[in-house]
Formats: C-alpha cells, sequence, structure tokens
C-alpha cells in the first residue's frame, strides 16, 4: 500500500512538470493553432540561463529566475517575429515543418555554444518535505503542485477577465472577424507566445530541479509528451493541460514501477497515440466540427 | 507513335533517369576499377539508401502532404528484419538470393508497420498525425532496443552478414532505380493525382470520389515498403546495428532532404540526398555546423516558399528557370515565369 502510494506521489510530481510544460503548448496551441514544437527547447534554453545566471554570474536565485523569464520570454517573441509571422497564411504544413526547424536550431544551437555534455542544475529552491502518514513527499513536488495550481488559476482569470485575455480568446476563435472588431492578431499571438515562453521558464526552475541535469537535448522528449499531455486534457483548455499532464505522469510513473523502466517509453508513446486517435478532442476538450 | 515516343524520351522523368544512369555508371567505373578511394566508396551506399528513403517519404510528405516522422522507425524496422532473416540464411542460400531476399522481407515487415502507423492516419492530419508517426517511430526505436533477437541495447552483430561496397552497389543501384520508377509513374498515373487532390483539397477530393482512406493507407504502406528495403541493404554495410541510430534526428535528416528537394518534386529529392549526404563528408571541418546549417536551411525554404513577401522571388533561381534562361533568353524565361504564375 505504501509503495503503490509512493509510486502515486512521485508520478504527481513528474505529472506536475508536465502539467507546467502543457500549459504552455496549450496557450500557443489555442490561440495561434500551431504546434509550436521549439516549446520544449525553450525550457532548455531556460534551464540553461538559470545555470549561466548562478554558476558564473553567481546571481541571487531570484535574479536568476527573472532573467530566465525574460531571456525565454523575448526567444519566444523572436521566434514568432521571424519565423512564424511570416508563415501565418501557409498551409499547416508548411508552418509544422518550420517549427521543427526551429527546434533543430535551437538543440544545435546549444550544442555549440554549451557543448554537448550535461551541466549539473544549480539548487536554488530547497523546501522541506513533507511527511503524510509514514510517506515522504518531496518539498519540490509539493511546491511544483502548487506553483502549477497558482499559474493555471491565474491564467484562468487572465483569459477571461482582462482586455488582453479576451483578445486572445477572439483570436483563438476567429481570426478574420477578430481583426475586423478591431484585434491586432499579430500583437495578440505576439503576447501569447511572450506568456507562453515564460511559462516555459517557469517550467524550467521545476524541471531542472527534478531531471538535475541539463542537456541542449532535455527538453525534446519531455516536450513531445507535454504536448500529449495537453492533448490528453484537451488542446486549448488551461484546466485541461494541468489534469492531462498530471494524468500522463502517473501512468509513466506506474508503468516505470510495475511493468518496467525499459519499456516506460514505449508505453507513455502508445498513450499517446491511442488518445489522440480515440479522442483527439482531450479529456475537457471542445468537439470542433469540420466546415466546408 | 513516333513523336510519342520522341517526347517521352526527352521527358523530365526520362532527364532523371538518363542523370541517375550516368552519374552510377561513372561511380561504378571507379569503384570497379579501383580508382575510388576508401572515402568515396564507403559513401556509396549510406547515399543510395538515402536517396530511397527521401523519394519514399517524399511520397507522404510532398503528395499526400502529411508529415510523417517515423521515417526512420519504418527503416529499422525493414533493417532488423532484412538483416536477420540474412544472418539464418548466410550459409545456405548465396549472396544474389539472399540479399533481394532479405530487402522484400524488409520492405514487408516495413510495409506491415506502415499499415499499423497508417491506420490512425485516417483519422487524423496535421499536427496530431505528425506527432502520432513522431510516437510510433519511438515506439519502434523502444520495441527493438528491447527485444532478445535484434541483440538488445548492444545493437545486432551483422559481422556474418558484412558485405563490402563492391558488393552491395549493384543491388543499392537497383533499388534506387525501381524506387525512382515506381514513384515517377505513381505520380503520373491516375493513383498519383487522387493522391495529390487530397493534398490539394481533401473535401473536394472526397466529394469527386476519391477514396481518401485507401489512398491514405496506400502512401504510408508503399512508404514504408521502400524505406524498409533501403534499411535492409544500410544494415548489411554495417558489421554492428543499434536501433537507437534510427531515432527521431535521423527522420528530420531525411525531412531536410525531401524539403530541400522541393516537397512533391522526385528529381529534387534525388539531387538533394547527393547534395546532403555527400557535401558534409567532402567537407569534413564544418561537420560540427551540419545540423545547424540543416535546421536553417528548414526554416529559410519554408519562408522563401509560403511567404508573401518572398512570393515574387518563387522560382527565379529554380534549376528549370535557368535552363529556360540558357535556352530562351532572359526575357522569355521570364515570361513563362509570369504566365505560370498566373496559371
Amino acid at each position: 500500500m505504501i509503495y503503490l502510494v509512493r509510486t502515486l506521489i512521485s508520478g504527481l510530481s513528474l505529472g506536475s512538470i508536465y502539467a507546467l510544460m502543457a500549459l504552455g503548448y496549450t496557450m500557443v496551441y489555442g490561440v495561434a493553432k500551431m504546434l509550436n514544437f521549439a516549446h520544449g527547447d525553450i525550457i532548455m534554453v531556460g534551464a540553461y540561463s538559470i545555470i549561466v545566471a548562478v554558476s558564473q554570474a553567481h546571481l541571487p536565485p531570484l535574479a536568476a529566475v527573472l532573467i530566465s523569464v525574460a531571456v525565454c520570454a523575448c526567444l519566444g517573441v523572436t521566434v514568432e517575429f521571424l519565423a512564424y509571422r511570416p508563415l501565418r497564411q501557409a498551409p499547416p504544413l508548411n508552418v509544422l515543418i518550420t517549427a521543427i526547424g526551429v527546434s533543430y536550431f535551437l538543440q544545435n544551437a546549444a550544442l555549440l555554444v554549451f557543448g554537448s555534455e550535461q551541466k549539473a542544475f544549480p539548487s536554488i529552491v530547497s523546501f522541506p518535505s513533507l511527511s503524510v502518514g509514514g510517506v515522504e513527499i518531496d518539498g519540490i513536488t509539493l511546491a511544483t503542485l502548487a506553483v502549477t495550481a497558482v499559474i493555471m488559476a491565474s491564467l484562468t482569470l487572465f483569459i477571461s477577465k482582462t482586455r488582453i485575455g479576451k483578445a486572445m480568446r477572439a483570436v483563438s476563435e476567429d481570426k478574420g472577424a477578430a481583426e475586423l472588431m478591431g484585434i491586432s492578431v499579430n500583437r495578440t499571438i505576439t503576447l501569447t507566445f511572450a506568456v507562453g515562453s515564460a511559462l516555459a521558464a517557469v517550467a524550467s526552475i521545476f524541471f531542472g530541479a527534478a531531471y538535475v541535469y541539463v542537456r541542449p537535448t532535455t527538453g525534446a522528449m519531455p516536450g513531445i509528451k507535454a504536448f500529449t499531455a495537453a492533448v490528453f486534457g484537451g488542446i486549448g483548455s488551461i484546466p485541461g493541460a494541468m489534469l492531462g499532464g498530471i494524468m500522463l505522469g502517473i501512468i509513466e510513473q506506474f508503468s516505470k514501477t510495475y511493468i518496467s523502466t525499459l519499456w516506460s517509453d514505449a508505453i507513455v508513446f502508445g498513450v499517446l497515440v491511442l488518445i489522440l486517435v480515440v479522442r483527439p478532442t482531450g479529456l475537457l476538450g471542445r468537439k470542433l466540427n469540420e466546415k466546408v | 507513335m513516333k513523336a510519342n515516343l520522341k517526347n517521352r524520351l526527352c521527358s523530365k522523368n526520362a532527364v532523371t533517369l538518363y542523370f541517375i544512369t550516368a552519374l552510377y555508371l561513372v561511380v561504378s567505373i571507379l569503384v570497379y576499377g579501383g580508382w575510388a578511394s576508401r572515402h568515396l566508396s564507403s559513401m556509396l551506399i549510406s547515399i543510395s539508401c538515402y536517396i530511397a528513403m527521401a523519394v519514399s517519404l517524399n511520397l507522404v510528405v510532398g503528395m499526400l502532404g502529411e508529415l510523417s516522422l517515423g521515417h526512420a522507425g519504418f527503416m529499422s524496422v525493414g533493417l532488423f528484419a532484412g538483416c536477420l532473416f540474412s544472418i539464418y540464411t548466410v550459409g545456405t542460400l548465396p549472396l544474389i538470393v539472399r540479399l533481394p531476399g532479405a530487402m522484400l522481407l524488409g520492405g514487408s515487415a516495413a510495409a506491415l508497420a506502415g499499415l499499423v502507423v497508417g491506420l490512425p492516419a485516417l483519422r487524423l492530419k496535421g499536427d496530431y498525425l505528425a506527432i502520432v508517426t513522431l510516437g510510433c517511430g519511438e515506439i519502434i526505436k523502444n520495441v527493438i532496443t528491447n527485444l532478445n533477437i535484434t541483440g538488445g541495447a548492444l545493437g545486432l552483430n551483422t559481422s556474418t552478414i558484412y558485405s563490402g561496397t563492391k558488393t552491395l552497389l549493384p543491388y543499392a543501384i537497383a533499388l534506387v532505380f525501381i524506387t525512382v520508377l515506381v514513384m515517377m509513374n505513381l505520380k503520373k498515373s491516375k493513383h498519383g493525382r487522387a493522391i495529390m487532390a487530397i493534398r490539394d483539397n481533401r473535401i473536394a477530393a472526397e466529394s469527386n470520389g476519391v477514396d481518401v482512406t485507401y489512398y491514405k493507407l496506400v502512401v504510408f504502406v508503399l512508404s514504408a515498403f521502400f524505406a524498409g528495403a533501403a534499411g535492409a541493404i544500410y544494415g548489411h554495410s554495417f558489421a554492428n546495428v543499434k536501433a537507437a541510430t534510427f531515432d527521431y534526428n535521423m527522420s528530420i535528416e531525411v525531412l531536410v532532404i525531401v524539403v530541400l528537394g522541393g516537397m512533391g518534386s522526385i528529381n529534387g529529392a534525388v539531387i538533394a540526398a547527393i547534395a546532403l549526404k555527400a557535401l558534409p563528408e567532402l567537407l569534413r571541418d564544418i561537420s560540427d555546423y551540419r545540423m545547424l546549417v540543416y535546421s536553417v536551411l528548414l526554416i529559410l525554404i519554408m519562408l522563401l516558399n509560403s511567404s508573401p513577401r518572398f512570393a515574387d522571388m518563387k522560382g527565379r533561381w529554380s534549376i528549370g528557370a535557368m535552363y529556360k534562361m540558357l535556352r530562351y533568353g532572359r526575357k522569355a524565361a521570364v515570361e513563362t515565369e509570369v504566365s505560370h504564375g498566373h496559371e
């Protein structure tokens, strides 16, 4: 029983990181209607900027986090401006290939700048662990869960209450009609990328704390899994991203513990394929009808 | 009848075949005459396999208009099936039967995998389909790495069936020719037009009686078959093969070739495969930047291709435009360009 609870908790810890990453995917996908393949790599850049800020510039943790958020937001906006904006009217296939190109570019640029060997992530946050009924819960797990929940709540508020949030929803609904109502589609999408990439920076803190080592390719596969989590919960839905992320993390941890570590990747990707095929609208997503 | 024959002999497809024939003729003379350096001959098999891979991926990406990120997975299914067949029959069958057999078996195994991956493709398109193919590629890699029969994480020992370039080259040439011929004829046939109609407008194609489900499956199976056959040959040129080599990065590499050659263009895929595989080998100094250059190429080609800002530049620097300029003079070339643009 304790074993089961322990697996559940480590699944929760993994899942909360996926959830944090999935929030960024779902924001961008919901508004810009494109899969930002590079999101996972922006998380990698965020982790590297914290490493540089703490171990080389010897900045205090809070400053390092702020720098990382700024770097990621700027990177997201730059990528959007240079690579995605010229393709607004292009077929989805071309946008997807460009996004893969950007992801690949970031990985290889990081490889040239930081080298291929892994770098240790500085322990900038430490929380006391909590013991409930003989089960130890890591402080970092609790912190990740709390931060994800807070971000989820504030994003929901942001989307539903503020002017910019309304603009985002309008662009997500119908770009042409939004433009006619006086909303600048380009500005809204740029803002979405800035917010999404800032979330990537926040994710990189907890990601780095959980995985300890960072490499140029660190972000890619977890990024794909987090996208699956976003689809699992229903793409475009903010509570869905959190739900999907946590469920995916628990599934991965359970298959690692009870089936095999070797097969866990195959199982997670199997779940991915199954979800996409059986229920592409996700748990909390809305069904979209195809218009002719 | 005579004019028809002349047209066929001078058609664009025929020119591509002449080009490949001439290239392989030169290469064969070099290899069998003993003038080829070890370096050159070691590249030939890999380049041939990449041509077959790129031309077959072009069917999915260029003609069907869907992104497949699991092409390396299909290749590795074909590679392991073909090599296992070869290893078990190495004592009993001569090479001339064994290798085509391995290619056929590898191709069929990969085609089966293509069918399994293609089934979800019936419901999905765009981003979701790309992710599913990526996921399937990773599952294939994971399964092969964890099976005992394929040597596990250490890789499959293929030293008993290892053959040098001199032995493998005829088979590789045959593979390239068959792949290119099949794809060219498919593109010109009724079926090819149906596939391209699905790419251009799925709903319109469907309402005109094109069986979208059937064609999507055919495309996935066919493209996986040739990737698998290429994999079988590729495996014979190594003494040890690991499934981990055939990951997402390799699929991207093939995708870069297809995109650089021009999506949908078979000759383009052939030329790009040769250029992208031969150049980094010749320019060893910049090998660190190879992947970076690939990614920049991907982004730039997509921007040049579909951004309205660069629309009037499109086609002006293509090989076709240069040929027209040489043949008809600058003015005529620009005029045909314009008339093409308004079609």
